[in-house]
């Protein structure tokens, strides 16, 4: 606050008054800023508010209904009513409904029974995803950073991939990852990468790697043009190697964008959907957005339980990311964009 | 005398390291533009390929035919490309448009005034661009069911708005935030009024502001599937659900080559969008730092 009342002091430039007029102009001003600033503002809010707020809600409301459909207790078909916390725990614990009105563990073949391997599947292709595209994404922008003839057309080549929809990357590289296509060609191996358990996730990370690095590479490389070469110049007469100039000027002084790179990827890699869903592998590649998209049409109640679930942990991993390594999202974005990151 | 025997063999090796670290800069570019272009550069020839040689693997185009393209916008197989190209269009018009409606307001008072709670909007609207789509999904799912609004397009631009305005309002807001704005007091100043002020100033400084911003946003509809896959109906499908379920003339084999020339369709136009406003989209995407 004291920060944005000397703002106004500095902004006004009128004659000055006595203290207890000066702030009591400035305290007036600055409440007619709120009050502009919530007039602009507040139609994006209520439009956020009605397309995220409304179903977020609901499917809190709706998670804690049973499905309709043929109770297993009665073989009667029922119209749900209140579940209690039992879509919750179908999900977590893997608990089916029997027919004596008990629970019992999800068959396999279950959604129910999945839950945990899906989580499995998406925290895998988010840790290996994630550090593979941080670490070609730095080489890539370390490269660019550097001048040389040609840099514009390294630029927009990158810019392709991520300008390519998910879904024809998806279809695009199903064909060559086909068992007569190109890679199996090039290789001269037989493998089922669109079919088979490991090949296809090994495939679908190295179609993520291949679609989302530009864009990871582009945010280092902002972070990078805010390090002056001087500091560079002054490593190179003190006689650090690249190697560690690396380690101790490029490295720290990238951290704070660095660390707001990888926590939308995470987060981006968490919700991943496009791939699995068009790319195949079936079960071994269902992430959580999958399994969710399976269970809609079986029962819209436990996919809402699903999903704040999957909701929760996406929160939780952004909570703890930012808590533990100190990424401050609002902060550094600010920051960069004034051009004053440090 | 050591000194003036030492200085030319410095240079010698200092102008040999220089030159092996650019040729390793060069080798590096070269890498990365062929990993990034290659597999689109395959796509586009095996689209013009005859579909008898569709596991052809010469590197340039042989056997080459329009078919494929005649077969990808054909609807006798069921596909719709054509209609799924102007659904693309419709969608991703009215998301960019309502998202620049109301986001601009938002972004002018992030960028230009001090006001209370400014850090928790920049916080709310930064959480909701990272939002996964799937929590929206089922509850959506169910109320447009119940109010008759599967497969219209109404029911495809609202969930899409949720997070298109956060990346408007986001990347708009650094724009906004470069830009001289005291050029507007100096119009004033000069005798202008402060409609005439933002109207010969403000306005044409930030109309590439603007169209950057729609340009990321209107990217980023085009290439969202997961809501629309659910959502739409035949007569709706945008292009990225018309790929993924493209059909052709025998069931249980993949129309490999059509597809390819499907895909080149939907994705030559963004790649010519790319080549054009490559600078404002690095700076768009950076400055944002939201993925598009």
């Amino acid at each position: 606050m004291s920060s944005t009342a000397m703002g106004a002091a500095r902004d006004s430039g009128a004659p000055p008054r006595s203290p207890r007029q000066q702030r009591g102009g400035l305290a007036r001003a600055q409440r007619a800023r709120n009050r502009n600033a919530f007039f602009l503002i507040i139609p994006s809010i209520v439009l956020l508010a009605v397309v995220i707020g409304y179903p977020i809600v609901s499917a809190i409301v709706m998670a804690f209904q049973k499905d309709a459909g043929l109770d297993a207790a009665t073989g009667f078909f029922v119209q749900g009513g209140f579940a209690g916390i039992s879509n919750f725990t179908h999900w977590l614990l893997q608990q089916c409904p029997t027919s004596d009105g008990g629970t019992t563990s999800c068959p396999p073949g279950n959604l129910g029974a999945q839950f945990w391997s899906s989580t499995f599947t998406t925290f895998f292709f988010t840790v290996v995803t994630v550090i593979c595209e941080t670490v070609f994404g730095f080489w890539m922008a370390i490269i660019m950073n550097r001048a040389f003839h040609g840099r514009s057309l390294v630029r927009t080549a990158i810019l392709v991939p991520w300008a390519i929809p998910t879904a024809v990357t998806a279809k695009l590289w199903f064909f060559i990852f086909s068992v007569a296509g190109i890679v199996n060609s090039l290789f001269a191996t037989k493998i089922l990468w669109t079919s088979d358990d490991w090949p296809a996730r090994i495939a679908i990370i190295i179609i993520d790697v291949w679609k989302t690095t530009p864009f990871m590479a582009l945010l280092i490389l902002a972070g990078l043009q805010l390090i002056p070469e001087e500091v560079y110049e002054a490593a190179r007469v003190d006689g650090a190697t690249t190697w560690k100039s690396f380690w101790t000027i490029t490295l720290p002084l990238v951290r704070p964008a660095l660390l707001v790179a990888v926590l939308f990827r995470i987060l981006d890699a968490l919700r991943m959907y496009d791939l699995p869903a068009i790319f195949g592998g079936g079960d071994a590649t269902a992430t959580w957005s999958v399994l969710v998209v399976q269970q809609m049409r079986q029962g819209p109640n436990a996919a809402s339980a699903l999903s704040t679930i999957v909701f929760v942990f996406i929160f939780l991993v952004a909570f703890l990311f930012v808590r533990f390594l100190g990424a401050n999202v609002v902060q550094t974005t600010q920051a960069q964009q004034k051009g004053e990151l440090k | 005398m050591t000194t003036a025997a030492l200085e030319p063999t410095v240079n010698r090796a200092s102008v040999s390291r220089r030159r092996w670290s650019s040729i390793r800069t060069w080798i590096s570019a070269i890498i990365i533009v062929l990993w990034c272009l290659l597999p689109f550069y395959w796509m586009v020839v095996t689209s013009f390929r005859d579909v008898g040689y569709t596991f052809d693997t010469t590197p340039w185009p042989t056997h080459v035919t329009l078919d494929n393209y005649v077969t990808a916008l054909s609807t006798h197989w069921g596909n719709h490309l054509g209609k799924a190209l102007l659904n693309s269009l419709i969608i991703g018009a009215s998301v960019t448009i309502i998202a620049l409606l109301v986001g601009t307001f938002a972004a002018y008072a992030l960028s230009r005034i001090e006001f209370r709670f400014k850090g928790i909007v920049l916080g709310v609207i930064m959480g909701a661009s990272m939002f996964p789509g799937v929590a929206l999904l089922t509850p959506l799912f169910q109320l447009f069911t119940n109010i008759g609004w599967m497969g219209t397009y109404q029911a495809l631009i609202i969930p899409e708005i949720s997070f298109v305005l956060p990346l408007t309002v986001y990347t708009l807001t650094s724009f906004l935030r470069e830009m001289p704005w005291d050029l507007e007091e100096a119009a004033r100043i000069d005798g202008c009024t402060s409609a005439q002020a933002f109207r010969k100033v403000i306005l044409p400084l930030a109309a590439p502001a603007v169209f950057t911003t729609a340009i990321l946003a209107f990217i980023s509809s085009w290439n969202e599937f997961l809501i629309s896959s659910q959502l739409s109906s035949d007569k709706t499908q945008p292009v990225t659900v018309a790929i993924a379920s493209f059909t052709g003339s025998l069931p249980h084999q993949e129309p490999y080559t059509a597809v390819m020339a499907a895909g080149t369709i939907v994705t030559v136009p963004l790649v010519i969008l790319v080549l054009i406003f490559q600078r404002r989209i690095v700076a768009g995407l950076t400055a944002g730092g939201v993925k598009g």
